[in-house]
């Protein structure tokens, strides 16, 4: 049976009636038109999925969109406007912190989180905390930096 | 991937939800933190027919020391446990576990309490519960009940709650003065399973021997989390020296139950049991002393 749900993302409410088995990612991208967040793996290791649900992140394809009802959820569309980014994003585009673009999403997503709980992290701190996504392509020492940077802009 | 249908239900309370669990049997499954579950659902290794999502229950979320008891209540994430001021200033063995959990995505929904109640040998928590001596307090339709962390694993994937039980609380002994604890573990790569995991509690008295309260578990060496009785029968009384903690270490290996799979062969994970043993025995030693 469909459940009626509402969930605040981007600062935008939506009412959907939801199969309980649609998971978060498939609500954003497919219910809600949001491509920004991107699938990887599909089994909970990637992070390419990471969005923001009250304050934490958490791998989207791995909470039901019902598990987000009431929620407010912030995704890569809603972190930043173009003429404005978020300091994380101008970090990755100042620090080329991305190659084919795949995990950035995610990244900043959890980048953003990183810096809301330690506001100057060390180089260590950066590395564990992005333990739950994976990059491909960058080798993430360019991520490390983009975050870095991100950390000293915010003061 | 996508999981079967299901029905869902967020009860509001307790009482509701084990009212719930009561009329729908084996068909109703628990989520918490789902970071088992969903998983689990997606690769259609469980199709559960009901959900009882607990996570609109208040006040579950609470970690607090009461009554000679540290209280992890069902809804506390594994990164509450590593931002708990409490956590990190006494049980350093539950920073050191909760810190080897997946990753930080997965600590922020991953519930301590779910971590026990999945039943999983390669689940990092059993161990160091079983080093602590933690009791596990489950609520059904006949009231609740406390079930010592020993009992709770009886066999694979399987736990000593009933279908109608909810895993209200972990308790934990607070620990008397001298009293250290270390986890230790191997994985791959981040994010993996335990090749092989040790916790150690010990307690040592006034001319320096170890009291009978040691604790040392393991884990994703058997087919249940390890308790490993024999070792700790072992260092009873003992000074821990170079050459008791040697023998305890070699003990515990030979308690361990593991088989050859994708990371590596029982030999190799026996005697990492040992090597790991050795290790957590010595870093629990440094923290009786007050090192980190
Ligand atoms: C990528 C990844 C890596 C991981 N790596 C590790 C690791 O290295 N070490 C480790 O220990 N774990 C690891 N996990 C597992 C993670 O810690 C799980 O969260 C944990 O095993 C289950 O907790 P949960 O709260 O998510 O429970 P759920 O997934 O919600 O539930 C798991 C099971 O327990 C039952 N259950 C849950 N809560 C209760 C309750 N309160 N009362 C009764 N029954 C309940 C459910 O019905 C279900 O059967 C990993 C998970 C992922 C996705
Ligand atoms: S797609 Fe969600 S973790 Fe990879
Ligand atoms: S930039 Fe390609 S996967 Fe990270």
């Amino acid at each position: 049976m469909k459940k009626a749900i509402s969930v605040t993302v981007n600062g935008v409410v939506h009412h959907q009636d939801v199969e309980p088995r649609l998971l978060l990612v498939h609500l954003l991208r497919d219910v809600l038109n949001l491509t920004g967040t991107h699938i990887g793996c599909e089994t909970s290791i990637c992070g390419a999925c990471t969005v923001i649900i009250d304050g934490q992140a958490v791998k989207s394809c791995t909470i039901l969109a019902v598990q987000a009802d009431g929620a407010s959820v912030t995704t890569i569309e809603g972190l930043g406007t173009e003429a404005n980014l978020h300091p994380v994003q101008e970090g990755f585009w100042e620090h080329h912190g991305l190659q084919c673009g795949y995990c950035t999403p995610g990244m900043i997503m959890a980048g953003a989180q990183l810096l809301d709980r330690i506001s100057s992290p060390t180089a260590d701190q950066i590395r564990h905390g992005l333990e739950g996504n994976l990059c491909r392509c960058t080798g993430y020492q360019n991520i490390v930096e983009a975050i870095q940077y991100a950390a000293s802009k915010a003061k | 991937m996508i999981p079967r249908s299901f029905e869902y239900s967020a009860p509001g309370t307790l009482d509701e939800a084990v009212a719930l669990l009561q009329k729908l049997g084996s068909d109703a499954k628990i989520l918490s933190g789902g970071q088992s579950l969903i998983p689990m659902m997606k690769l259609r290794l469980a199709s559960p027919p009901h959900i009882v999502d607990i996570n609109r229950i208040p006040g579950l979320d609470y970690i607090t020391e009461k009554d000679g008891f540290l209280r992890i209540g069902a809804l506390v994430r594994e990164s509450d446990l590593e931002r708990s001021e409490l956590v990190r200033s006494r049980f350093p063995i539950l920073v050191d576990t909760t810190s080897v959990i997946a990753d930080p995505l997965v600590r922020n929904q991953a519930t301590v309490c779910g971590n026990l109640a999945h039943g999983d040998p390669a689940n990092d928590h059993p161990a160091t519960m079983l080093a602590l001596g933690a009791i596990v307090v489950a609520v059904g339709p006949r009231g609740e009940r406390d079930v010592p962390v020993e009992n709770f694993f009886p066999a694979l994937f399987t736990t000593a709650l009933e279908a109608d039980e909810i895993l209200r609380e972990i308790k934990i002994p607070i620990p008397p003065p001298s009293t250290g604890g270390a986890y230790l573990k191997l994985e791959r790569k981040v994010g993996d399973y335990a090749t092989a995991g040790v916790a150690v509690q010990i307690t040592l008295n006034n001319s320096g021997a170890c009291t009978a309260a040691a604790g040392i578990g393991l884990t994703n060496v058997g087919f249940t989390p390890i308790k490993a009785v024999k070792a700790e029968a072992f260092v009873k009384g003992k000074q821990l020296d170079q050459a008791a903690v040697k023998q305890a270490s070699e003990i515990a290996a030979g308690e361990s139950h593991p088989v050859d799979d994708i990371r590596g062969p029982a030999d190799y994970k026996r005697d990492l049991v040992r090597v790991l043993t050795a290790r957590a025995i010595v870093r629990a030693l440094e923290r009786v002393k007050g090192g980190v």
